[in-house]
């Protein structure tokens, strides 16, 4: 395989990385007016992910960082090309950041309810934006000869990626319900079982819009039967929020997502940022580092990225343990 | 102002913003580290409560480094998206090497660490925090490879056909002789920023008298540590000024804003008047300290800035070579002097406190408490000189900065996102500061007694 590729792989897998992983704590945010009545239900909440949203998050800025080292060309484009919808994921990421660490940090109501809407709408932007993001990467947006792109914000606020947006909002909402069910017991399981299972239904409906559309208007064979696993795997995780087996439900939506993101980039395949002008496309080839970059980096990656997912591993391990209401120091 | 203004001031505000809360960060890890150590080596109550008092502050600046390090990540393609293209080849692999070896590191760890109390054994809890000290300085390793490339590029060539730069030797890159200064000169100024957070802290608790026990070893640990690492940082800076004169001789030439060629030259500790080489209204000079300063003789020649300027035209093409001299002049002075102040303070601090003294003269508080500020205005200094130094190049001798700009992002757009970051930071920078004060003042907190009921409350929650 031609390392343009492994690299292009390697790329679709820390995107799926993050989606899985960041995609519930998006979710988590999302949900909290919704499912935490009062200060300490929403402690509860923010606590699932307490030990490990910091570490999901890295697989953004890993992400970023490869997709520099390996298709300099993809990142400058995409980057500059997409420079208002990043600037306010930055913020909301920004935003969301601190305020975990900072919402606990006094003792009054009113401090924390602002920190608390700030969670939310810092997980709500990004969980929208990287849905349009990715929505305007495969429909191709329009780049000039030099790879320039010149089709300025509201280009991108088109009907398909603001479906993109919508479908990852709803995607990462439902994660972020059967991930609250799983790590939680009692009263908050119980409640976030329940509205998965709500949100599960329109998660199918705009999902498989987006992907079915995705499929018509940009066919791809493997593509298509990728995004049909991924709709299997959805339908699975509806049934399995109706079984309550929240387990299974959380293996379910993450297989979704991986599966969605991967279908994405397997229809982007070739390209990496495609043109409405296919002579000005970026590929895998005229937008990737020398092989002698892409060798050193598939070295650097072969040897550390197994030890990542290890300790990240590990880490859900030691806090594998249900919170329960109790637990949350008063 | 255009675009190319607005991304280069949004990349000074960000980036010495950044740089505020990392050398705390990388410093502070590494003493935390080290009283966790001594109170599990030990069993000394008074190590377990500087611990978590120094750690709730460490977290608290923790956080604010790693929001605004997303920024830094992201605002090369951004903002600088041909300056992108043409150093992605080279510039790329430390990057994406610190995020997987660097950043994973720090965030998992330094999750285990905040929540781990009562869910890990005691030595493998410690060990947690000692692969977030680790992590930070693999970060910086990485990151000062990356920006000593700029200053000194090497393993690379230029591809011919595109005009961009290749990697063709990542050890060249890794061990280039810019970064094995730098990265020693960075690493001792974050000791001594660390330091100094502990020096003055405790200083304020001890004025009065509040929790001796933890607030006076950590006062002498701190001054220590500012001490010690404030003598690497003097050492190191003398190499790197000696190799910053054979790299970019410009920069020294700005830094003491010498226009002609001098044997010996000398420094001068300030001048009054313009630094345009036309007058000078009064100077404070000390003979040979610049020759000495940038060859390690005291007699050797330093180039000036005019005749460099000369050179530059010959070998570059036409074009202002000259850096911003008062900017350079200025910065340069500053760093050495706010470095300088804090380690007097540190001397001081052991003075007066040695054998369980506690001083009365409020002056001497007053100076310890404001050491905190100390290194951190010298490490802005010390980055504002470096880059503002190596103008009008981004990658020095190869790439300039009005080339580097993004071509497809508007004034409006640079300037929203120039204008929103920046009050963001505004505002983040009041509220971190708020809490920061808020829980220094609260001083350690109590141990509770260790209980092994399954359910009971979290050690620590958010």
């Amino acid at each position: 395989m031609e390392l343009t590729t492994v690299w292009f792989a390697l790329i679709t897998l820390l995107w799926a990385g993050y989606f899985l992983l960041e995609g519930f704590d998006f979710g988590v945010g999302v949900l909290l007016p919704v499912l935490g009545r009062d200060n300490r239900e929403r402690r509860l909440i923010i606590n699932t992910i307490g030990p490990v949203w910091d570490g999901n998050e890295v697989w953004l800025v890993v992400a970023g960082g490869a997709t520099f080292a390996a298709f300099p060309e993809w990142y400058a484009t995409l980057f500059s090309g997409f420079f208002l919808p990043l600037l306010f994921i930055l913020i909301a990421l920004i935003i969301r950041g601190v305020s975990f660490e900072y919402r606990g940090k006094r003792d009054d109501e009113r401090w924390r309810r602002r920190w608390d809407w700030c969670i939310f709408g810092g997980s709500l932007v990004p969980a929208v934006l990287w849905g349009v993001a990715f929505g305007n990467i495969v429909r191709g947006v329009p780049l000039d000869a030099g790879h320039e792109y010149i089709g300025g914000f509201f280009n991108l606020l088109n009907p398909y990626a603001l479906l993109g947006g919508l479908t990852t909002l709803v995607l990462f909402a439902l994660h972020g319900a059967v991930f609250i069910a799983l790590k939680t017991d009692g009263e908050m399981r119980e409640r976030a079982g329940k509205l998965a299972a709500t949100l599960s239904v329109p998660a199918i409906v705009i999902a498989a819009g987006f992907l079915l559309w995705t499929g018509v208007a940009h066919f791809d064979a493997i593509g298509v039967i990728i995004f049909v696993v991924a709709a299997l795997a959805l339908i699975g995780a509806a049934a399995a929020t109706r079984l309550r087996r929240e387990g299974w439900a959380f293996l379910a939506t993450a297989l979704t997502l991986v599966l969605a993101v991967a279908g994405l980039f397997v229809t982007l395949f070739p390209n990496v940022m495609p043109a409405l002008d296919p002579a000005n496309s970026l590929t895998v080839d005229n937008a990737s580092s020398t092989p002698y970059t892409l060798k050193v980096m598939t070295w650097v990656a072969v040897a550390f990225t197994p030890l990542v997912v290890a300790y990240q591993g590990w880490t859900y391990w030691v806090f594998r343990k249900r919170l329960t209401i109790d637990r949350i120091p008063a | 102002m255009d675009a190319l203004d607005l991304a280069r001031w949004q990349f000074g505000v960000t980036t010495v913003y950044h740089f505020l809360f990392v050398p705390i960060t990388i410093g502070m890890s590494f003493l935390v580290a080290g009283l966790q150590t001594a109170w599990v080596r030990t069993g000394k109550e008074h190590y377990l409560r500087a611990t978590k008092f120094w750690g709730k502050l460490f977290l608290i600046n923790f956080a604010i480094g790693v929001v605004t390090g997303l920024v830094q990540e992201f605002q090369f393609g951004m903002n600088w998206s041909d300056y992108s293209r043409f150093v992605g080849d080279v510039f790329g692999a430390p990057l994406a090497i610190e995020g997987l070896l660097a950043f994973f590191l720090e965030s998992t760890f330094l999750g285990l660490w905040i929540f781990g109390w009562d869910r890990l054994p005691k030595k493998l809890h410690l060990m947690t925090i000692w692969m977030v000290a680790i992590g930070t300085l693999l970060s910086a390793y990485f990151i000062l490879a990356a920006n000593s490339w700029m200053q000194h590029p090497v393993g690379y060539q230029i591809n011919p056909d595109t005009g961009r730069a290749e990697l063709t030797s990542v050890w060249a890159l890794l061990t280039n002789s810019t970064t094995l200064v730098t990265f020693p000169h960075t690493i001792t100024a974050c000791f001594v920023t660390g330091g100094a957070v502990l020096m003055a802290i405790s200083a304020w608790h001890l004025k009065r008298r509040n929790q001796e026990d933890v607030f006076r070893p950590s006062l002498k640990l701190g001054a220590w540590v500012v001490l010690i690492a404030g003598v690497g940082v003097l050492i190191t800076g003398d190499q790197q000024a000696r190799i910053m004169t054979e790299q970019q001789p410009m920069k020294m030439a700005a830094a003491e804003a010498l226009y002609q060629d001098a044997q010996p030259a000398s420094f001068s500790i300030f001048t009054i008047g313009s630094l345009s080489g036309d007058e000078e209204l009064y100077s404070v000079r000390i003979p040979n300290v610049l020759s000495f300063l940038a060859t390690g003789n005291f007699d050797g020649p330093v180039e000036g800035i005019d005749n460099l300027q000369n050179e530059y035209v010959e070998k570059y093409g036409p074009g202002d070579y000259k850096p911003s001299i008062p900017i350079t002049y200025w910065s340069f002075r500053f760093m050495i002097g706010f470095g300088g102040l804090a380690m007097l303070v540190a001397l001081a601090a052991l003075w007066f406190t040695r054998g369980g003294r506690t001083p009365k003269n409020r002056w001497l508080w007053v100076a310890a408490i404001s050491s905190i500020g100390m290194p951190l205005a010298a490490n802005s200094f010390g980055w504002i000189f470096t880059e503002m130094g190596r103008q009008p190049w981004t990658v020095f001798g190869l790439f300039k900065t009005s080339e580097s700009v993004s071509p497809s992002v508007s004034t409006g757009e640079a300037a929203t996102s120039l204008i929103l970051l920046t009050l963001l930071y505004g505002v983040l920078a009041v509220i971190e500061v708020g809490i920061f004060v808020r829980y220094a003042r609260q001083g350690a907190p109590e141990i509770p007694p260790e209980t092994d009921d399954a359910d009971k409350p979290l050690a620590f929650a958010y």
